[in-house]
């Protein structure tokens, strides 16, 4: 897809996210929303995959650290063809394959489980690993949220990472700025970031997280590292897209009900 | 009888895989040397990933390589294996049902002058309450080398349970070793003496105790503490009427409690618990260690009797 084309894209998934939480009845619009542009990049543009060959070898691998924000994957998984959009209203329900977090035994196309904090990316570092052992040209992304840089795992895995100069991993730190309890910086304070990773042995490179071109420079960009691993720190708004949810940290983790439902798809029409 | 630490069963069943499979890798987190992966590490360098001491990002990497294709066996103490990354191993190995293989190794009070902090004495409980691990508890050497190579045929996650100190070779190269199937080791009539890990010898030891005093014990292996060998033990409960279950663990969450919940579920009889007690373990030398949490033949002899003048 072209740049275009993905602006549609992500108009689209934000909607899919808005109604399977509205469904739903709970789960974490904020996160999911702030990482939208970063997800449709990757999913229809930069990511090697065939939907309807979930377990193609040859395929690169992403893995959702930050498995609150599920609604956001489930919707690009849906949106290219894993399973039928339908799908998307049974989130949340009992005996659904979409569980609150995502869940790779009940989904194709989840690499790996996950929802609790810090530990996507040590796998992602496993899955970077054994590409390289095999000499396969299979890239892999993680994604991780700003407050879970909290987590001591993460800065275990990007000092793993660097030191086995896994040059086709990708984290990308979905920068809004907020967490559960508010600001980043006081809850516990995360920056310098670009420095940080840069002092553990990674290419760096900060954009702002909801440019589609920007997102996929960086992607090309990542792809073009020799020896380092990158991060891609992108600077977002929690909840963008719906005016009443941005930068609002009580938009992290409820849903929106049958008004602000409507409210919300208004606004992405 | 021969004497060699179970550690070094995993560490050359690994190197035997490793020849012939080149999906088998190894990881450890700086405890290369101690566990012997470093065995492994010699023999094929570009096989094995030091991941320094971060156990947590261990299970991590170990989940990524395997969803990769290999069969990743990471290895550390197993206080750190079982406790410091429980939750990885939770969430990220297990929930995810994934082809991860862990040596947690110093299990128990033979790890002996290090102490409490280095002592696992929770790990059977810690994981014998996760879904799609299987755990293995091998008592001598060779059954730790069959256990290792056990895991890498069974698909999925397994915890194998190995230590530091030398163990009397029990069984022999011939013994079979099929995950989830209790070994009977020695016929017997009047009790049951259900062990295992280093706790097989001493109950093999108390059955020969047992006999000079008429009583003719039944002393059955459980290498496989998940799943649980249920057939094995309501057998027992039945045909023998009474139980004495021998870990070195805690009882509580431990084998006492894994054997005691079949019994009481299926054929209820009186059961003896020989293990550590709520408690943490202490410095000392390995045998002395043994004797002060009292896990001897002799303490065996003692809880056959307290439960025998139970069985009425
Ligand atoms: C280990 C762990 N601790 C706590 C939580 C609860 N929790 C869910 S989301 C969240 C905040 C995450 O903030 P951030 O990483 O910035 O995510 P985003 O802003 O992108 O939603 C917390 C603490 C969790 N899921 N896992
Ligand atoms: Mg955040």
């Amino acid at each position: 897809m072209d740049i275009a084309q993905l602006k549609v894209q992500a108009k689209k998934i934000r909607r899919d996210i808005i109604k399977m939480l509205g469904e739903a009845g709970s789960g974490h619009p904020g996160g999911s929303l702030s990482a939208t542009d970063l997800m449709t990049g990757l999913f229809f543009n930069t990511l090697r995959h065939r939907p309807k060959e979930p377990h193609w070898p040859g395929r690169d691998r992403f893995v959702l650290s930050k498995g609150h924000c599920a609604p956001v994957l489930y919707a690009c998984l849906a949106e290219s063809g894993y399973f039928p959009l339908a799908q998307l209203l049974t989130l949340r329900q009992l005996g659904s394959c979409l569980q609150g977090h995502p869940s790779c035994q009940d989904v194709s196309g989840v690499e790996v489980s996950t929802g609790s904090l810090g530990m996507g990316l040590s796998v992602a570092v496993g899955l970077a690993l054994g590409a390289k052992l095999d000499q396969k040209d299979v890239r892999v992304f993680c994604l991780v949220g700003d407050g879970e840089l909290q987590e001591g795992q993460i800065w275990e895995a990007t000092m793993s990472a660097s030191h086995y100069r896994l040059d086709n991993l990708c984290c990308i730190v979905d920068n809004n700025d907020l967490q559960i309890d508010g600001r980043v910086k006081e809850v516990m304070n995360i920056y310098p970031l670009a420095d940080k990773f840069k002092a553990f042995g990674w290419q760096a490179i900060e954009i702002e997280g909801h440019d589609l071109k920007q997102i996929l420079a960086a992607y090309a960009a990542a792809a073009r590292s020799k020896e380092k691993p990158t991060v891609i720190i992108a600077r977002t708004v929690k909840g963008k897209g719906v005016s009443f949810m941005e930068d609002q940290e009580d938009w992290h983790g409820k849903a929106p009900n049958k008004e602000l439902t409507a409210k919300a798809l208004k606004e992405l029409e | 009888m021969e004497k060699k630490a179970t550690r070094y069963g995993y560490s050359e069943a690994l190197i035997e895989m490793g020849a012939v499979n080149k999906n088998i890798v190894a990881l450890d987190a700086d405890l290369s040397r101690s566990t012997s992966s470093e065995l492994f590490k010699n023999k094929f360098p570009e096989r094995f990933f030091n991941i320094g001491v971060a156990e947590q990002n261990l299970l991590g990497v170990a989940a990524g390589l395997s969803l990769m294709g290999k069969i990743p066996f990471a290895s550390t103490y197993s206080v750190f294996a079982s406790g410091r990354a429980w939750e990885q191993l939770r969430t990220t190995i297990c929930y995810s049902n994934l082809n991860v293989k862990i040596g947690g190794s110093h299990g128990g009070v033979l790890t002996g002058p290090d102490g409490a902090s280095h002592q696992a004495l929770e790990e059977f409980a810690l994981t014998r309450v996760l879904p799609n691990l299987t755990v293995l508890v091998p008592c001598d050497f060779l059954e730790a080398k069959k256990a290792t190579l056990a895991a890498a045929e069974i698909k999925g996650p397994v915890y194998i349970r190995l230590g530091r100190e030398p163990l009397p070779i029990l069984t022999t190269r011939e013994t079979p070793f099929i995950p989830g199937q209790g070994l009977l080791m020695k016929e017997g009539k009047d009790i049951t003496i259900i062990a295992c890990g280093s706790l097989v010898f001493e109950s093999l030891q108390a059955a020969v105790l047992l006999e000079k005093e008429n009583i003719n014990a039944r002393v059955i292996n459980i290498h496989t503490l998940k799943p649980l060998d249920e057939k094995i033990i309501i057998a027992a409960a039945r045909e023998t009427g009474a139980i004495i279950t021998a870990e070195e663990h805690e009882i509580y969450g431990g084998l006492g409690s894994a054997v005691s919940e079949v019994v009481v579920k299926n054929y209820p009889a009186p059961v003896e618990m020989v293990g550590l007690e709520d408690t943490f373990g202490t410095s000392g030398s390995p045998e002395e260690l043994m004797r002060f949490f009292h896990l001897k033949d002799t303490d065996i002899v003692i809880a056959v009797k307290k439960v025998l003048a139970r069985k009425g």
